[in-house]
């Protein structure tokens, strides 16, 4: 099993979001993430669905998604040059001033943000790519994680 | 320009689209719909007993015509109803358009009396589907459903029509196009590749076309006759593609698959080169997949690029339309022999026919062949329901005309065969139609009888009956040490239950029983002389079996052979 990362053009109409879950689950295969915005074009949305799948079940994947009447166009972004990012919000402990200290250093290292403040806890805004999120998340581990809500990835290809 | 209702809009729309026969069941939130269609000359509306019958019904006129079939029910119910039977096209890829009433728009989503949200629960059983939300949008749905059923990989589409729609008016205008950016099916076999085929076939020493339902679908029976004759390449048929190349040539080797024939199931596991066409590798073709055709190059022709690959590895895809692929493919082949290969299929063949115990018990495969023998020269179309008949019916009836054989092959869906034998009747009323059927599935959907009385549609309904779920006991018989779990149909204070003659005559048919071999042929003659439609019980052998067999999940190489 691996990871891929597909990026999926899909008509913005109702109920295009259950046809795409809907295939996955019917046919057992495993989303690890999936973003939904809407695109430069207001008709069309784009989702970033992140997989986990051997070679063959990802060749179906693909195309049992162009098979939908509403996908307009499915792309693979895993082998070619791709930015991918994501955004999370880490809800972190931190009941004393020694904890909050080392909790603001290791966000300014690291490029995050605090974006709220509580008595007992803080909250850290970072986006970036996979390294970096992870990195963050085992950086503040330690200082006890309350609450994680990550976007999941969204990505695009670089220009050649 | 004049404004239409709903209802009207969708009346005009399927009489652009050439549809002249709708099958249905009315209820409060389509009577909109069927009030329009009152006293319609040109568009008739087909009254069934049962949503599941209408549905049927629209796939065997689908299937014995070539035309989207249509079915139509009211809300909730009436459209779960349905469900069943647009599952059993969708599995062979048959065009419908299936249309259920919905609540008030302004009730959806609130548990009204009678709703069930159908496009999520069709959502994994069609091809699309569509809630018309604005009366504006209906012409333009409608055109794209029968488009999208009709082309690439036929199947079913639903479109959900609230009951305000129905009632709202809009300007009526039926596009000409449909612009659909996601959808754009390919015809057109890549030229390299057909090349690649024609080459594969040079070298080949022990070719096998493999022949799918996609045959049908295509209209590729012509082209696909040519191809084999001219490369002189054996034949062998899905159950599906029954009837797409004829069963009467001396290349064709009937059906493969777990109750395919013997020769077949050699030949294809014999194979250097295995050319599949418009089939798609099921697991009762393949039985244990790695197993299967082992030596052979596959090659795979069809229209659906998702069933390329899918379960077995091939060498050689073509995506694209048999026909077209056949055309190309045919302006290359050269003439071939495969002297040696003919003689070892011919010694199967003899080895190995099709057989059945011959003396003076009636069974059910003789009722079968002298089905065959009476009819052969006559137009005549086999619906079947699901079961050993079924493929008894497959085995020993020979098929040589597309869509003349109507069976669920993917959902195998007992029910289907009565409704589905009406609903050809009604597209082909010059042909002569039968339902191969069980006595267990017949009674999933004999309510229709009542519509094939009161509409004189002289359908005749061969039931093979053995008292038995055959099938489910035959494999109880052999794999379940003959534990007849809950497939008993009739027993001693029960043994006829129902009496299959006297339920034919309480719907004003005509029923026949048959107890005895000698009777069998009298019995079919009388049948066909039938103006209306019959019903002949045949007490068959209770304990037959269809054989050859291949135990699920084993080589096609493995086969039971019953008698050998
Ligand atoms: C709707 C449905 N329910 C259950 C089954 C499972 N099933 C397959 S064959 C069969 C027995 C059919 O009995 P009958 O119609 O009498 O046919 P026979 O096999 O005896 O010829 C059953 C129950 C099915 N295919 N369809
Ligand atoms: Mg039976």
């Amino acid at each position: 099993m691996q990871k891929f990362v597909l990026s999926v053009l899909v008509e913005n109409k109702f109920g295009v979001l259950t046809r795409v879950a809907g295939l996955f689950s019917a046919r057992g295969y495993n989303i690890g993430s999936l973003a939904v915005g809407e695109t430069e074009d207001p008709g069309i949305s784009r989702m970033t669905i992140v997989v986990e799948a051997d070679e063959k079940i990802l060749e179906q994947i693909k195309k049992q998604l162009n098979k939908l009447i509403d996908v307009l166009r499915v792309q693979d972004l895993t082998g070619g040059e791709h930015v991918g990012r994501e955004l999370i919000l880490i809800k972190v402990k931190a009941e004393d001033i020694k904890a909050r200290e080392k909790i603001v250093q290791v966000v300014d290292s690291t490029g995050g943000e605090i974006v709220d403040i509580g008595k007992k806890a803080l909250t850290v805004e970072e986006s970036g790519d996979e390294h970096r999120i992870r990195a963050l998340i085992e950086l503040l581990r330690p200082y006890g994680i309350l609450e994680i809500v990550r976007t999941g990835k969204i990505a695009m290809q670089s220009e050649a | 320009m004049a404004k239409l209702t709903g209802a009207e809009i969708l009346i005009r729309s399927l009489k652009e689209e050439g549809v002249t026969h709708v099958f249905g069941y009315p209820g409060g939130a389509i009577i909109p719909l069927t009030d329009k269609l009152y006293g319609e000359k040109s568009l008739i509306f087909h009254l069934t007993r049962h949503e599941q019958g209408a549905a049927h019904a629209a796939d065997g006129y689908a299937r014995a015509t070539g035309k989207t079939g249509v079915c139509i029910a009211t809300s909730g119910p009436g459209a779960t109803n349905l469900v069943t039977g647009i599952a059993t096209a969708h599995m062979d890829s048959i065009p419908m358009v299936a249309i259920t009433g919905q609540v008030k728009s302004a009730l959806i989503g609130n548990d009204a009396f009678q709703e069930a949200d159908m496009v999520g629960i069709t959502r994994p059983i069609t091809k699309h589907n569509y809630l018309v939300k604005d009366v504006r949008d209906l012409a333009r749905v409608v055109k794209e459903a029968f488009h999208i059923a009709s082309t690439g990989r036929p199947g079913p589409v639903l479109i959900d029509l609230p009951v305000d729609v129905q009632l709202q008016e809009a300007e009526f205008k039926y596009p000409k196009t449909v612009a659909l950016k996601g959808y754009k099916p390919t015809y057109k076999g890549h030229i390299g590749q057909i090349k690649k085929i024609a080459k594969a076939i040079q070298k080949s020493k022990r070719p096998v076309i493999y022949a799918g339902g996609g045959i049908i679908h295509s209209g590729a029976d012509k082209e696909l006759a040519r191809f084999a004759r001219k490369a002189n390449i054996p034949v062998t048929m899905t159950l599906m593609g029954l009837g797409g190349f004829p069963g009467d040539d001396p290349l064709s080797l009937g059906m493969l698959g777990m109750h395919g024939t013997a020769y077949a199931n050699h030949a294809v596991q014999a194979s250097d080169l295995l050319i599949a066409i418009g089939a798609r590798f099921d697991d009762r073709v393949t039985g244990r997949v790695d197993a299967f055709a082992p030596d052979a190059v596959v090659v795979h022709v069809d229209i659906d690029p998702a069933s390329v690959s899918k379960n077995v590895r091939v060498d050689i895809p073509v995506i694209g339309d048999a026909t077209e692929i056949l055309k190309e493919l045919n302006k290359l082949v050269k003439k071939g022999d495969y002297i040696e290969w003919h003689e070892m299929i011919a010694g199967w063949k003899r080895e190995l026919p099709l057989k059945y115990q011959e003396d003076d018990r009636l069974r059910p495969q003789y009722v079968v062949e002298q089905l065959y023998e009476l009819t052969k020269d006559k137009d005549v179309i086999i619906a079947t329901e699901v079961g050993q008949n079924q493929m008894w019916a497959a085995q020993h009836f020979t098929y040589t005309r597309p869509r003349t054989w109507l069976s669920s092959g993917g959902l195998g869906t007992m029910g289907y065969g009565l409704p589905a034998a009406i609903g050809a009747q009604i597209g082909k009323p010059d042909s002569i139609v039968f339902d191969i059927a069980g006595d267990g599935s017949i009674q999933m959907n004999i309510q229709e009888l009542a519509l094939a009385v009161m509409e004189k549609i002289p359908v005749k309904i061969i039931i093979l009956n053995n008292g038995y779920l055959g099938m489910v006991r035959q494999w109880q018989e052999l794999f379940y040490d003959k534990r007849y779990a809950f497939t008993v149909l009739s027993e001693d204070n029960c043994t006829m239950c129902p009496d299959f003659v006297k339920l034919a005559e309480s719907y004003g048919a005509k029923g026949i029983r048959v107890n005895k071999k000698a009777d069998v042929k009298k019995a079919l003659k009388a049948a066909l002389k039938e103006q209306g439609p019959v019903i002949v019980d045949f007490i068959v052998e209770r304990e037959e079996n269809v054989f050859p067999m291949v135990p699920a999940g084993e080589s096609i190489s493995n086969m039971l052979h019953g008698l050998a």
